[in-house]
């Protein structure tokens, strides 16, 4: 699904991320933990080719990233659904329609009961119609979420996807997370959470990958 | 892959509820478009009207001169057929011809009757000149007439037209230069109002990019707004124009250039091909300024 081989990333200061070899399966739930600066994002802005790596080789489903044309990377994004950490959205269009964003800019209307059903799952059926800019912090994550998977993407990466939740709606979310997983999907979520991880660990066979020190580890069964 | 064509812009799209509404740049590209046209209107007419001009005075031209030959009985006819031969070698002449007294006294008529005794008057005997397309050389040739028949003077009456004729020609050239310019400086402007657009509009272009939108997608919201902006304001500049030119005085009244300016019969149709030329510089120019901007983005 997602192969990197030696890869590296720096900014332009020094190396942020070195030398970086993995592979994360098809179906495979991972973890990616590392204090704050430590990368965690810049590692997930690789997975989908918003960043190209400094060295080494990015693969997202058999294809080089570096080999991509850019009409190659807009359809590669559409199999790869992201929660991204700062939860960007179309500011004059409401709610429902930037979670069906995916689907207008792909060219396929979406059925209108389908996106009902999903924000209902993530709580925001009430919000349908509101703006973007009028929403809270959770109720924007909770809208990039649905955002990330009304494609029915193979892949999912959430970057700090419970940040600004409480507990009851992290645990809403990770079971989500884990219901996408067993249906097949690949999941990658960025946390510092590590509640989050026991509770994920209690439900579903996730590993866990640390970033330290430039470089990413499997991280032990300590957690 | 996916290209750009100006019947799928046309068509509305959802691509066109991605981008917020964009106030001051539409109202830049509506008021460019519409005064750049309205300007084009006038280049265009003067142009044509130029070039009627100078198709007209090369015409009246019509490649002809006069000798007139005055000399002593007995020797005009050894004269004339002495310039005629001279004529006939002169390069650049194609054909030069003596009138018959039937010709002269027709040419005469209007000032003197019918009745004149054409053969009885001293009159000079003339000479029809007719060029060919190169021209000739009318000091070298006067020169050679004198040497060989001292009465004879060389009439070249419509030669002082030409300069008029390269003037117009000319005018034609610097009315086409001018709708050219103004057709550059709508496609500066318009870009530079496109360019402002796409910038206050960066973080809609990196969520629809994020969220697998294709460059020609995100490019079509943008294009398509200001090429029918630019269709729009055009359309108003166009027939503003017309309606300025229509409203001139006919040619009739006074006659000469100015008056003459308006345009003739299906030249009517032509300054409503200036909106049509507007929407393409627009779509040109906007959608070269999109994917510019979109390179940004991977
Ligand atoms: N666009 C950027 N330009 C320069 N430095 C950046 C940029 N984005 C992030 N960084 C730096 O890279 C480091 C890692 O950032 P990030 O990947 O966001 O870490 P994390 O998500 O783990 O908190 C930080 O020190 C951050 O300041
Ligand atoms: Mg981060």
């Amino acid at each position: 699904m997602i192969s990197f081989e030696n890869v590296a990333y720096n900014y332009g200061g020094g190396e942020l991320l070195s030398d970086i070899s993995l592979r994360l399966a098809p179906g495979s739930f991972h973890f990616l933990t590392g204090p704050s600066g430590a990368g965690k994002t810049t590692f997930l802005k690789l997975c989908y080719a918003e960043l190209l790596p400094t060295a080494g080789r990015v693969t997202l489903f058999d294809r080089e990233v570096r080999g991509l044309a850019r009409d190659d990377v807009a359809m590669t994004r559409r199999r790869i659904g992201v929660v991204h950490q700062d939860c960007q959205f179309l500011d004059h269009l409401p709610l429902g329609d930037n979670v069906a964003l995916p689907l207008t800019v792909a060219g396929r209307p979406g059925a209108a009961r389908d996106l009902a059903d999903l924000l209902a799952w993530v709580g925001l059926e009430r919000l349908t119609d509101a703006l973007p800019p009028s929403l809270s912090g959770g109720e924007r994550q909770r809208a990039a979420l649905a955002r990330a998977i009304i494609m029915g993407p193979d892949v999912i990466l959430a970057d700090e996807p419970t940040g600004n939740l409480d507990w009851e709606m992290s645990l809403r979310l990770l079971t989500l997370l884990v219901e996408l997983n067993r249906m097949g999907k690949t999941v990658l979520v960025a946390t510092h959470d590590l509640n989050l991880i026991r509770q994920a660990k209690s439900q579903i066979p996730a590993r866990v990958l640390r970033i330290a020190k430039r470089r990413i580890q499997l991280a032990g069964a300590d957690l | 892959m996916t290209r750009l064509s100006l019947s799928r812009l046309l068509a509305p799209g959802p691509a066109d509820a991605v981008v917020p509404p964009s106030g001051h740049t539409a109202w830049l590209t509506l008021f460019t478009a519409g005064a750049m046209t309205f300007l084009a209107v006038f280049a265009l007419a003067l142009a044509l009207a130029s070039g009627r001009l100078a198709e007209r005075w090369a015409g009246a031209l019509e490649r002809t001169a006069t000798v007139r030959l005055s000399a002593p009985e007995d020797q005009i006819d050894r004269q004339v057929k002495a310039v005629l031969a001279l004529l006939s070698t002169t390069p650049g002449i194609a054909s030069a011809r003596a009138l018959d007294e039937e010709e002269q006294r027709k040419l005469l008529e209007p000032w003197f009757g019918p009745d004149l005794p054409v053969q009885a008057l001293p009159l000079p005997r003339l000479i029809e000149v007719v060029e060919d397309g190169a021209g000739y050389d009318a000091e070298g040739l006067r020169l050679r007439l004198t040497a060989e028949a001292p009465g004879a003077v060389l009439d070249d009456h419509a030669r002082w037209r030409r300069p008029l004729a390269v003037a117009a020609a000319r005018l034609v050239l610097l009315g086409w230069l001018s709708i050219g310019l103004i057709g550059l400086t709508m496609a500066a402007m318009i870009t530079l109002a496109a360019n402002a657009a796409l910038a206050a509009n960066a973080q809609v272009i990196r969520v629809l990019r994020l969220v697998g939108a294709r460059d020609s997608y995100i490019a079509r919201a943008f294009v398509r707004r200001f090429t029918l902006r630019a269709l729009a304001g055009a359309g108003v500049g166009a027939v503003a124009g017309m309606i300025g030119i229509a409203a001139l005085p006919g040619a009739e009244a006074a006659g000469g250039f100015l008056t003459g300016l308006g345009f003739q019969g299906a030249g009517w149709l032509l300054p409503l091909l200036l909106p049509f030329l507007a929407g393409g510089v627009a779509f040109a120019a906007t959608r070269a300024a999109a994917f510019r901007k979109l390179r940004e983005f991977h």
